[in-house]
């Protein structure tokens, strides 16, 4: 037997796992009250600004990169696909894992899909996560069913897969938009740099950028995990239409702020202000540092962008549901520790699984016939391209 | 017809048999201690604030269309006919959105609970549907809390305010906010100097996210079109190209 090696990151894994079981034991024990910092006047914190929002968005990466290679068509993606539709479905994993925490009775998480009420946006999202999540299972079980050698079970899956794909990236166009649709019942309580009636555009648009940013970022660990190439050039140009994504979206941060009359806000001196520009100082060098191509050219340099987009995009969502909506509940919120415990150790909990799964599946090396396939088709295309010419 | 509450703080003397009535009828506890806390909590359903020389009492608002029961994702709240909002906590998941939507803050937890329960004020539904005032409204020595039918209710605020011009400030709080409520407050100085709030608009809010929701049939009709067109205009310019390499390949 071969004792395995201790090192940094499994001691902090193994560190966070203690603490967030414990804090699971608390939840479970004493109720929401014992385990978490909320309040009448303030019902969601981190778990819902943090595990929820964040947590769906920065899974936003499946439905980008399968509405790129299988709908629009553009097979050289191909290769970083897999990875990016396992992290989505380990992130919805999570996202619903997350929520058995935070609902008051996580033995009823099944309620909304027997018990209707169209009117409530909490409602559609509860469905198209649900949904979702069956779709992302769907479009990661050929890895498995690849695995096992299971060619029967194989050819069912792919015959449904394109009306899979765009069943997909509908329902995670509704979902994501509606994460920020679900804040526009509160005028009243959210603050003014972030209360919108664009605000299910913007949180669809920002997470568009999460998904292309968590690729990049995940391509990054993985290649240094398992000692794969890095695909730069891929990366790359990824990374362009990123920096596209970002200039769209501040262009519309900017615009809605000076047509609401909010620009005065920004000259306030208060903690809203602060945090708002940080959010929009991270988005913003993101997208100038991604504009220059000698950044673009070095994988460490993409890498550190995308982090800082991905910064500036987590302080956007927990601006929203966090430091937006504090002035006006009259009260002050500060996670408990045990709040920061258990969702840390899910985070890492993600990064644990996707290793795992990554190491005996083949989600990195898609050399079986759907990869070779597309490959092939893409070929005659260059050819023709040639002698056209 | 639809019932509701006539609160006239200046009547209210701040004896607070309003909020022991209140927890008697819910078979909560009530001490000294429980009255001294001037907040809406899980075990304190109304509460009686002070506000100087003023009194003010915090209550559910019982909306005419309430937001509470449009964002609750199980529809565990729901607008009676008869004018209360009422809660089945059967159906609650405890997602807690109705808190964070109500414009009045009202909606408490049992946060201490193991299996807890959203808990507000449901204007005595059992009661008045047997023809019976709230527990509140028959505690009231003073008259400050009266329950009956909305426009009687309306009309008698009116009355008061037009007979008594310079003891009332001259307006009705909750005939128009988020859309008119079944709770209605009468005070002798302007409403946020009485602690409630004035900043709401006067349209009710489920609207603003149903603006948004109804638009989700159409974004899976012309989405799927678009994307199924997308799709295949993709991949037939590959069979395509496909099909001329081929032939190109016998030729040579």
């Amino acid at each position: 037997m071969t004792r395995p090696k201790i090192t940094v990151w499994r001691v902090i894994f193994v560190l966070l796992a203690l603490a967030g079981l414990y804090s699971t034991y608390l939840r479970v024990m004493y109720g929401l009250g014992g385990s978490t910092n909320l309040s009448d006047k303030f019902p969601w914190g981190i778990w819902i600004g943090f595990d929820i929002l964040c947590g769906v968005g920065l899974a936003a990466g499946g439905f980008t990169l399968v509405a790129v290679v299988h709908i629009f068509n553009i097979e050289k993606y191909h290769p970083i696909l897999r990875p990016s539709i396992l992290t989505a479905f380990l992130g919805y994993v999570l996202v619903v894992f997350a929520l058995l925490f935070d609902l008051g009775r996580p033995d009823r998480l099944w309620h909304p899909l027997v018990m209707w009420n169209p009117h409530s946006v909490m409602f559609e999202v509860a469905w198209c996560v649900t949904l979702y999540t069956t779709v992302l299972a769907l479009e990661f079980v050929p890895v498995v069913l690849e695995k096992f050698e299971l060619r029967q079970s194989l050819k069912v899956v792919r015959a449904i897969s394109v009306p899979l794909m765009i069943a997909g990236v509908i329902l995670s166009t509704l979902h994501q938009s509606s994460l920020g649709t679900l804040y526009l019942i509160v005028p009243h309580k959210l603050y003014g740099l972030w209360y919108t009636p664009l605000l299910p555009v913007l949180f669809y648009i920002s997470a568009i950028g999460a998904g292309l940013a968590m690729t990049i970022f995940e391509s990054w660990h993985s290649s240094k995990a398992f000692g794969r190439q890095l695909e730069t050039p891929l990366l790359a140009s990824m990374a362009r239409v990123l920096a596209v994504v970002l200039s769209v979206y501040l262009t519309i941060r900017y615009l809605d702020l000076s047509k609401r009359g909010a620009l005065g806000l920004v000259t306030i001196n208060r903690t809203e202000t602060w945090l708002f520009g940080l959010e929009i100082l991270l988005m913003a060098a993101a997208m100038v540092l991604l504009y220059q191509r000698r950044v673009r050219r070095s994988p460490a340099a993409l890498y550190w962008c995308a982090v800082l987009y991905l910064f500036g995009f987590i302080t956007n969502r927990l601006n929203v549901a966090v430091t937006g909506m504090e002035s006006a509940s009259g009260t002050h919120y500060i996670p408990k520790w045990t709040e920061m415990a258990v969702t840390l150790s899910i985070i890492a909990l993600g990064f644990a699984i996707f290793r795992v799964v990554a190491h005996y599946f083949p989600v990195f090396d898609a050399h079986e016939e759907e990869a070779a396939a597309p490959v092939e088709a893409a070929r005659p295309r260059e050819y023709v391209g040639v002698i056209k010419r | 017809m639809s019932r509701a509450i006539l609160y006239d703080s200046t009547l209210c003397v701040g004896c607070k048999a309003c909020e022991g009535a209140c927890a008697e009828r819910w078979g909560l506890p009530y001490d000294q201690k429980i009255a001294a806390e001037e907040h809406l909590s899980a075990h304190k359903l109304t509460a009686i604030e002070s506000h100087g020389e003023r009194y003010s009492r915090r209550l559910c608002m019982h909306c005419e269309q309430p937001t509470c029961a449009s964002v609750c994702p199980v529809g565990a709240l729901h607008k009676t006919a008869l004018g209360p909002v009422v809660y089945d906590a059967d159906k609650c998941m405890g997602c807690r959105y109705c808190m964070t939507a109500c414009p009045f803050q009202v909606p408490s937890y049992e946060w201490s609970a193991r299996l807890p329960k959203v808990r507000k004020c449901d204007q005595c539904y059992e009661r008045q549907s047997k023809g019976k005032p709230t527990a509140c409204a028959e505690a009231c020595p003073t008259g400050a809390t009266t329950c009956g039918d909305r426009d009687a209710l309306v009309a008698e605020a009116k009355k008061r305010i037009g007979e008594k011009p310079d003891q009332y400030y001259n307006r009705i709080y909750g005939l128009k906010e988020v859309g008119g409520t079944s709770v209605l407050v009468l005070s002798a100085v302007p409403f946020e100097q009485i602690g409630l709030r004035t900043t709401l608009p006067q349209e009710p809010l489920p609207m603003l996210t149903w603006n948004v929701l109804s638009h989700v049939p159409d974004v899976v009709s012309v989405g799927s079109v678009l994307l199924g067109g997308i799709w295949w205009i993709t991949n037939r310019r590959d069979e395509v190209a496909k099909a001329e390499g081929k032939g190109k390949g016998r030729k040579s």
